[in-house]
């Protein structure tokens, strides 16, 4: 150990030598939250989420006991018994659930919050001298990471979390098809050899020891939020699996930037800060993400029903048009005919622009662009009407309105099929012309 | 009430406190909702921490606002991330407990500034309670709560009883099922709200939880399930009091329950796994029995009615025994009049007959109405065969009965029991 | 001229925005026991659904003897597949049949005594009273079935909705389920059942309405359930249909 923390330190402590207490703590910031990240995109991919809440408070006793049996906070043995305390937890959950019947989520909280209970016990029977503070545990000390005992040239804090973070890495990289694969269907992927149960509990051993890794510095509620939050962040930006995890990684790196920035600017709690950042994110990912975001739907609303309200204008003067009337529709009346308002007047002023309609005067009429466009609408509502009446039965006055609402949706292909099985060509059940 | 002592006090008020728990947690389990109380738990810092921060005092109604607005925002969060995004229910709430208790732990440390006066302690008092501070104001408060919230359940049970089993069925006779499950959200929060200050944040979660499951061994109906879980709160918060002395008194009382869990867990009768574990043992030292008739009878079957001397070895063979089982079956059987035992030999007496035709008529016909009747309702399968008779259409049995004839494999089975020469036990039945 | 017990007037019903019933527009006279057929996503228990205020609908409207189904609520009785249920819930079986007592009985009031007497009167009639106390963990399929049953009779209603009641169920259950049907329509009462065995229609039923995703016909069994109709329903869905519905989700502004 001692040679390769030595060979491992030579070039970083060069590197690191210069710099200052801030960029410590944001180095450790940054490799917890990271190494929480790639574990984490697993979590909520099997919805497991809240298992990762449990371990970080289950493993409480596991450090106690790991404290006891080996007289220190050496990291080896706190690895251990975290891991042991992990591995006790999801089968005591499964156990319960499986052979008492007692449902999954409430089977995941009988089993943290007694062996947190249990902790809170043995720490103040056991380590009431020390100066382990359970409450530390939950929120850390970030602030004084740089300071603790240096290991390997680190400080201790940032060594247990970058180790932590390789071997997350290593095990990502060597199973990475296996992960994938019982992420998304359990049962497939025990039938191919991979045990799905295997891959569970190495999962949760993962988490548990990437949990008290970063204990020490960041304290469990900061890695409760990294487990979950940068991995749902990044579900929500993109659909496929390796871009989620490369996602998540940044997204926990720009928490612990930010978070420690305005942790400074404010003058407070930094892994606390943190976990708002990273929250923050998660919010305006929530709004402006471009394909799952809500303002991005809202746009992609609005720009629908204003192609509807459009369409629907031009397939109208269309309509005046084909009647032959001599009187042509004004403004006011086209607009009050698909609605009125703000949305009328802007595709109003919409088509005006794109030159399919000219105004003349407080007339309206087609340009021969215009016409066309109108006719391919017109053409798609009694397509879709003659489909109505005879393969599907419907009676003749019904089939207007169901038309109308569908006849923004239809497409070249879908006309040139609707044409393809109807038998009556060019007229419509009404008696009027299909247009080409 | 000037006449109690703090521990009575605190007896009381964790009393209550666990009772309340247990009733308002087990709409919750029953729900898939056990995770919530964990939620609402950490949500509620940031709001007590504002509370604070406005209020300047210790105040427990002051503070138990802001932690119920907390709370409430909290779950108002959890349910439009569900329905508007593809964060799925399980990371929603882990999201809303962790940035939330993150945004408690950055205003703890504003307050916890010297210009702002709150103390170091904060946290800890928060994350692990102070029942030792319990003022008698705070009990009244308990009080309020308790008799509000029970009040509430009382009245509203059928309709929370039908909407956590059946919401489909519950809205189309009109009930207003998301109100009626929001209304259960918040009587969760109010009394997780409630008793933060006295367990702290991990033990409240674990009241919430731990009595509902817990009488779940116990009972198959509601209303004695939340009688129960109430009890087993309170028994845990008596109890956790008194034998926790020294220790910290959240954890204490989350231990007691958890001993209860246990307990019930192994030795509730029918659904404790000791039960269980007897009931299959029973079960599987019947069939072995009834295995050793059936081969009795086989071995008997072309001499009868003469009752046939079997020599051991010949039934040894018949069917794989472990041999230190079938002395034992047949020490049992000749006790209970089936067999005669004499050296080396054994045989059936009447009884013995009787009993082993009817066993293997039925089993006969069990055999041949699976080889016949392939596609079976898959209920059926796990039947015992001594009740084919009563599953089967009258038709179905007769016709199978007949064709065993045909074969001449049906056992005669007399009409009347030849007496026994010793007191019966229990011969073949269940439980 | 009948009464008309149940309405649909032109209803498309969407879920996730992706329409699944297209244009329905069918009329249920009293007192008929009415088939709904059709092959697996064909719309059948959306249909329900949606009738009863359970879904959502894109457009078109629902009424019952008339009126809008949330005026009607008390002249309805549902009976919901069973996989719908946790049947671990700590429930009896006179439990559960009391809930179709309960909207009878308004906000706060308890079943008393009369409800009891109601409940045990239909566990007696669909042949359960036996095992009124049990817990509803340990029954059969056939048994639970018949639960639901007994829930939507205490219902005392004048419209049935029943929705797969015999998928999974043994030939006894099946065929004390439908005597009790046909006693129901008797009585005047009119029934709907969504059924999954198209051998069996003729003899059960005297309506049918044939879907799939649209309406292919409804009507009498005599002159509805013909072989053209049946072709129509079960050859296969109508790929237009699920592009256009395909393109709506794709496109449509969020409701």
């Amino acid at each position: 150990m001692n040679t390769l923390s030595a060979i491992c330190a030579f070039p970083l402590l060069a590197l690191l030598d210069g710099l200052s207490v801030g960029a410590w703590i944001v180095l450790t910031g940054v490799a917890t939250n990271v190494a929480c990240a790639l574990v984490g995109c697993f979590l909520v991919l099997r919805r497991m989420s809240l298992m990762g809440d449990a371990i970080s408070h289950a493993v409480l006793p596991g450090l106690v006991v790991a404290f006891l049996l080996s007289g220190s906070m050496g990291i080896v043995p706190l690895f251990v018994g975290a891991a042991a305390v992990g591995l006790l937890t999801t089968f005591l959950t499964q156990t319960l659930h499986q052979y008492a019947r007692v449902p999954s989520d409430a089977s995941l909280g009988v089993v943290f919050t007694s062996l947190f209970a249990l902790g809170v016990v043995l720490v103040k029977k056991y380590m009431a001298g020390l100066h382990f503070d359970v409450a530390c545990v939950y929120e850390g000390a970030l602030e004084l990471a740089p300071f603790a005992q240096p290991v390997a040239g680190l400080p201790r804090p940032l060594f247990t979390t970058l180790l932590v973070l390789v071997v997350n890495l290593v095990v990502l990289v060597l199973l990475w098809k296996e992960l994938k694969l019982s992420a998304f269907d359990a049962s497939l992927a025990t039938t191919m050899g991979f045990s799905a149960t295997a891959m569970h509990y190495l999962l949760m051993a993962m988490v548990a020891v990437t949990t008290v890794a970063s204990f020490e510095a960041v304290g469990s509620i900061l890695v409760v939020a990294m487990l979950i939050v940068p991995a749902a962040t990044a579900h929500l930006l993109t659909d496929r699996l390796s871009v989620m995890v490369v996602l998540s990684a940044v997204v926990g790196v720009a928490a612990a930037v930010v978070g420690y920035e305005a942790a400074l600017f404010w003058d407070t709690n930094i892994a606390g800060m943190m976990t708002v950042a990273v929250g923050a994110i998660y919010g305006l990912t929530v709004l402006f993400s471009p394909r799952y975001g809500l303002i991005s739907a809202l746009i992609h609303n609005a720009r629908m029903s204003l192609r509807v309200l459009r369409e629907d204008l031009l397939a109208m003067l269309y309509r005046v048009e084909e009647l032959g009337s001599d009187k042509p529709l004004t403004a006011l009346a086209a607009r009050k005919a698909v609605g009125g308002g703000l949305l009328a007047r802007w595709g109003l002023a919409e088509l005006v622009r794109t030159r399919q309609i000219v105004r003349a005067g407080q007339q309206l009429r087609l340009t021969d662009q215009g016409r066309k466009a109108a006719r391919r609408l017109v053409r798609s509502h009694r397509l879709w009407e003659t489909y109505l009446v005879e393969q599907l039965g419907m009676p003749l006055d019904h089939v207007h309105e169901p038309a109308h609402r569908v006849e923004h949706f239809i497409d070249e292909r879908l006309r040139q099929e609707l044409e393809a099985q109807i038998e009556t060509q060019g007229q419509d059940p009404h008696g009027r012309e299909i247009p080409e | 009430m000037t006449g109690l002592t703090l521990s009575d006090k605190v007896m009381i008020g964790t009393a209550l406190l666990g009772g309340m728990s247990g009733v308002v947690g087990s709409f919750a389990v029953l729900r898939g909702r056990s995770l919530v109380g964990d939620m609402l738990a950490h949500a509620a810092l940031p709001g007590v921490c504002l509370a604070f921060l406005l209020m300047g005092n210790r105040n427990l109604l002051g503070l138990s606002l802001g932690a119920l607005a907390s709370g409430l925002l909290a779950i108002g969060a959890v349910t439009l991330v569900v329905r508007w995004t593809r964060t799925k229910e399980d990371a929603a709430i882990g999201i809303v407990l962790s940035t939330f208790f993150g945004a408690g732990v950055v205003l703890l440390s504003i307050i916890q500034k010297p210009a702002i006066g709150g103390n170091k302690a904060g946290l800890n008092s928060y994350l692990f309670g102070e029942p030792g501070n319990m003022l008698t104001g705070d009990l009244v408060l308990l009080a309020v709560v308790a008799v509000f919230v029970l009040m509430a359940v009382s009245l509203l049970f059928k309709e929370f009883k039908l909407v956590c089993f059946d919401a489909d069925f519950a809205q189309s006779q009109g009930w207003p099922t998301l109100r009626l499950d929001l209304a259960m959200m918040a009587f969760l929060a109010v009394v997780t709200i409630v008793g933060l200050p006295i367990v702290g944040v991990i033990l409240m979660a674990a009241m919430i939880i731990l009595p509902a499951a817990t009488a779940r061994f116990w009972t198959n109906r509601l209303h004695v399930l939340l009688l129960l879980a109430g009890g087993f709160g309170m028994a845990a918060g008596i109890l956790g009091t008194k034998l926790g002395q020294g220790l910290p008194a959240g954890a204490s009382i989350v231990l007691t329950a958890a001993a209860i869990f246990t307990v019930s867990l192994l030795f509730a009768p029918r659904r404790g796994i000791v039960a269980r574990l007897l009931v299959e043992f029973r079960l599987r030292k019947r069939v072995v029995c009834e295995h050793l008739l059936r081969s009795l009878y086989e071995l008997s079957e072309s001499q009868l009615p003469q009752l046939p001397t079997l020599p051991l070895p010949r039934i040894r063979e018949y069917r794989y025994w472990q041999p230190w089982l079938l002395d034992r079956l047949l020490s049992q059987a000749a006790a209970k009049g089936l067999i005669l035992q004499v050296d080396q030999t054994v045989q059936l007496t009447p009884l013995g007959l009787h009993r082993a035709a009817e066993l293997t008529k039925a089993h006969r016909l069990w055999e041949m109405y699976l080889m016949q009747c392939a596609n079976i309702a898959p209920d059926h399968v796990d039947r015992d065969a001594d009740d084919m008779e009563h599953l089967l259409p009258e038709s179905l049995l007769l016709e199978l009965e007949q064709q065993l004839a045909d074969e001449g494999r049906l056992p005669r089975v007399q009409a009347d029991v030849p007496a026994s020469p010793h007191q019966l036990g229990s011969v073949g039945n269940r439980q | 001229m009948s009464t008309v017990a149940f309405e649909i007037h032109d209803m498309t019903v969407a879920y996730h925005r992706r329409p699944v019933l297209w244009d329905i527009d069918l009329e249920v006279p009293e007192g008929k026991l009415v088939g709904i057929v059709g092959p697996n996503g064909a719309g059948k228990t959306t249909l329900i659904k949606a009738a009863l205020g359970l879904l959502p609908l894109a457009s078109g409207k629902v009424e019952i003897y008339g009126k809008p189904y949330a005026e009607q609520r008390r002249l309805v009785g549902y009976v919901p597949q069973r996989e719908s249920v946790d049947w671990d819930f700590p429930v009896t079986v006179r439990d559960v049949v009391l809930m179709g007592t309960y909207g009878r009985l308004g906000w706060f009031r308890r079943p008393g005594r009369a409800e009891r007497e109601i409940a045990d009167h239909c566990l007696q009639q669909v042949g359960m009273a036996s095992l009124a106390k049990r817990q509803i963990r340990q029954l059969s399929g056939g048994q639970q079935q018949r639960v639901f049953l007994a829930r939507a009779l205490a219902q005392d209603a004048r419209l049935y909705f029943l929705d797969e009641p015999f998928s999974g169920v043994d030939a006894a259950t099946e065929a004390a389920i439908i005597e009790l049907l046909h006693t129901l329509r008797t009585s005047g009462k009119t029934v709907l059942v969504v059924h999954h065995d198209i051998q069996t229609v003729r003899e059960y039923f005297d309506h049918v309405i044939l879907l799939n995703m649209r309406l292919i016909a409804s009507g009498p069994v005599e002159t509805t359930f013909t072989s053209e109709n049946l072709h129509k329903t079960y050859g296969g869905r109508l790929t237009i249909l699920d592009e256009a519905a395909e393109a709506i989700r794709q496109r449509e502004p969020n409701p």
